[in-house]
């Protein structure tokens, strides 16, 4: 039986989570002896308050809905992926070949080229947590958080070993040719009279990450397969009953989220930085985490989960900046949100249902 | 490679050894009560900060112990709440407090100490200093036996013992008293403690605040005797390496010396690169050895070195029949 009518589901249970989070973060806040409200207002002026602002906000805005997606889908498989640092590291590696080893002639081929160059390789480092889940039973968590050191380990071996042009102290791959720079913001709004600021890195990709949502969305929710991701999901033995092969979905399911972490790599490789750097990923793969549970692993959810996410990273810089306050700050609150959201869940959620439960009787 | 420095190598694998054998313990008294904490790594980090932190304020290293220990105690209470009485995911409350940790320690170190997210290096009485067991001076000159005794059994700091010594006791504990029966009872099948009429909920905080203490003496052990004062992010992974080896070690205490050991053996390697060169005679390199732990880990997992199975109601969140 449904205790809670949807909205109250879908709105309520979240934002309340979100609520306790943020009264928190401003005890805390006002613990280290600054102003929540002045915090709050430095950070809405330094992320949204120009278009530098928003090109920051919208830059890291994409990463988290790449790693936010790939959260997602495993969460529909009922498969927890902590992998997407990893897989993102390794979608970096895939982006980087393709750039530095193939020609492109133009941005438009070479976007198309990194883009299953970052899938591929993240959905390859997906792949063998995947399979050992599938076949022997392995769990999808440990193995993942173990892949994730031993992709920081390979891509240092790479960088420092192989892929370090000659001559150069940096652990960092060649700078990729002109041909493969990405348009950011600025490129594409100008001819329509929008004048977005030069400086900051949003680019195209994030228009990519917005058709990944979509897409991701008419997956599961208008596709046969993603029929069957939901259902392995919510009832593996009512799903294998149902003819679902348990070891395909799993496949399937960790392959679409390793590759959507992977593509996270178009953005901060192909479109910021414009060579393979060492720790690219800066922990957007386990944000990816807090935005899924926020955005409960909905393609809509996880869209405002990011914009709120890169809002806070952006405005979390602007605070270190200007206050006392640390970047750390972010790491709290994103550590509040996934308690709150994900591990406390029916905290918020047992007195609601007591409460609607209540009122439906008092009706009766 | 001489004797020396082999002993050398060896009393820094047991240096190294140390923090990862405390927390690995400290993950076995959780999981095999069933709850799984992946959250070991920001226990250990927690009370990393707040042993030295206490410790460079009262200049009293045995209270930063304390305060370490009590802050892990605090993050086991709120992993107990989350995934015991709120009965929520326990592989999502540990990632939580990961980043809380990680976090807090920064903000607050900033916040008291204005290093930059570290704390004041501790000095005298705010270090854990090597003990230095009897005779070493007049044994060490004994050939052979000598030098093991002074280099790498006598030397360390108290933790290292209290590290050593707690895995005979969690094996007596956990197989040999009657609240080690119904604790690994629990995690395996706690519809049966229920029905025996003992609390299932309270054997699991007992398990996981047992799991904070050690923690908290593992965190400890990094800031103030491994090193001299906490800097951010110092626990570097260890948490994972440690519930690698309990993986590695199949929830066995013993086992568990054994694999932090060898994985305490990896980490002093990779200090010493020149050791590994006149050993095999090739270059390895330092950021792969340092994977060595993880890839092992795996390849465990997977089954093909024997099967790692974890306690069967790890994980789950126990209701009580109505």
């Amino acid at each position: 039986m449904e205790v809670m009518p949807k909205w109250a589901e879908v709105i309520l249970v979240p934002l309340i989570s979100l609520l306790l989070a943020a009264v928190l973060s401003a005890l805390v806040i006002m613990a280290i002896g600054e102003d929540p409200i002045e915090a709050v207002n430095l950070m809405v002026t330094g992320a949204l308050g120009s278009t530098y602002g928003w090109g920051y906000t919208l830059y890291y805005a994409t990463n988290f809905l790449f790693t936010g997606l790939a959260v997602s889908v495993a969460f529909h498989a009922g498969l927890f992926n902590i992998g997407g640092e990893g897989q993102a590291m390794l979608g970096g590696l895939g982006v980087a070949l393709a750039c530095l080893l193939i020609p492109w002639p133009h941005w438009t081929l070479a976007i198309l080229g990194a883009t299953a160059g970052a899938a591929l390789f993240g959905a390859a480092w997906a792949a063998i947590p995947a399979y050992l889940q599938a076949k022997r039973g392995s769990h999808i968590v440990i193995t993942t958080i173990m892949f994730n050191f031993i992709a920081a380990a390979l891509l240092n071996y790479l960088l420092v070993n192989v892929m370090r042009p000659q001559g150069s102290m940096d652990p960092a791959s060649a700078r990729f040719p002109e041909t493969v720079h990405l348009p950011t913001l600025h490129d594409l709004l100008a001819p329509i009279g929008i004048n977005f600021s030069k400086a900051a890195p949003a680019n195209v990709t994030f228009l990519i990450a917005v058709l990944a949502c979509v897409l991701v969305w008419f997956l599961l929710w208008r596709t046969w397969l993603g029929y069957e991701i939901r259902s392995y999901g919510k009832s593996e033995p009512a799903a294998k009953y149902g003819g679902i092969s348990p070891t395909a979905i799993t496949m399937i399911a960790m392959l679409i989220s390793g590759g959507l972490a992977g593509m996270m790599a178009i953005n901060n490789v192909m479109g910021e930085a414009e060579r393979l750097v060492l720790n690219a990923v800066e922990g957007a793969g386990f944000i990816g985490i807090a935005v899924a549970l926020m955005g409960r692993s909905h393609p809509f959810g996880v869209f405002l989960a990011a914009v709120l996410f890169g809002f806070l990273y952006q405005g979390g810089a602007e605070l270190a900046l200007w206050t006392n306050i640390p970047r750390e700050l972010i790491v709290v609150i994103q550590a509040l949100v996934i308690l709150f959201t994900g591990a406390l869940d029916n905290m918020v959620r047992m007195p609601l249902e007591r409460l609607f439960l209540m009122m439906r009787r008092g009706n009766v | 490679m001489d004797f020396l420095t082999l002993i050398q190598l060896l009393d820094s694998t047991v240096r190294l050894a140390t923090p990862l054998l405390l927390a690995c313990l400290a993950g076995l008294f959780s999981e095999r009560a069933g709850i799984f904490d992946i959250g070991l790594e920001g226990k250990m980090l927690a009370a990393a900060f707040f042993s030295a932190a206490i410790a460079a304020l009262t200049g009293s290293v045995w209270l930063g112990l304390l305060a370490g220990i009590a802050a892990s105690m605090a993050f086991s209470l709120l992993h107990g709440l989350a995934s015991i009485t709120f009965r929520g995911n326990q592989l999502i409350s540990g990632v939580a407090i990961n980043f809380l940790a990680a976090g807090l320690t920064v903000l607050i170190a900033q916040d008291w100490f204005s290093q930059g997210g570290r704390t004041p290096s501790l000095m005298g009485g705010g270090r854990f200093e090597p003990l230095i067991l009897p005779f070493a001076e007049s044994i060490g000159t004994i050939p052979f036996l000598g030098p093991i005794y002074q280099e790498l059994i006598s030397g360390h700091s108290i933790l290292v013992y209290i590290a050593f010594a707690m895995v005979p006791l969690t094996w007596w504990v956990l197989f040999r008293t009657r609240f080690g029966l119904r604790l690994r009872a629990v995690g395996e099948n706690p519809g049966a403690v229920d029905t025996a009429g003992v609390s299932v909920v309270g054997l699991r905080y007992a398990a996981v605040m047992i799991c904070g203490v050690l923690c908290g003496i593992a965190g400890a052990y990094l800031s103030t005797a491994l090193q001299a004062g906490f800097v951010k992010d110092m626990s570097a992974g260890r948490g994972f390496i440690a519930l690698a080896a309990l993986i590695f070690a199949k929830w066995r205490p013993w086992h568990a010396l054994y694999a932090t050991l060898l994985f305490g053996l990896f980490g002093a390697l990779e200090t010493r690169p020149d050791v590994i060169q006149a050993i095999f005679g090739i270059k390895v390199q330092g950021a792969l050895l340092g994977a060595l732990p993880y890839v092992m880990t795996v390849i465990i997992l997977a089954g093909f070195v024997g099967k790692a199975i974890p306690p069967r109601a790890g994980g789950e969140p126990y209701v009580k029949e109505r």
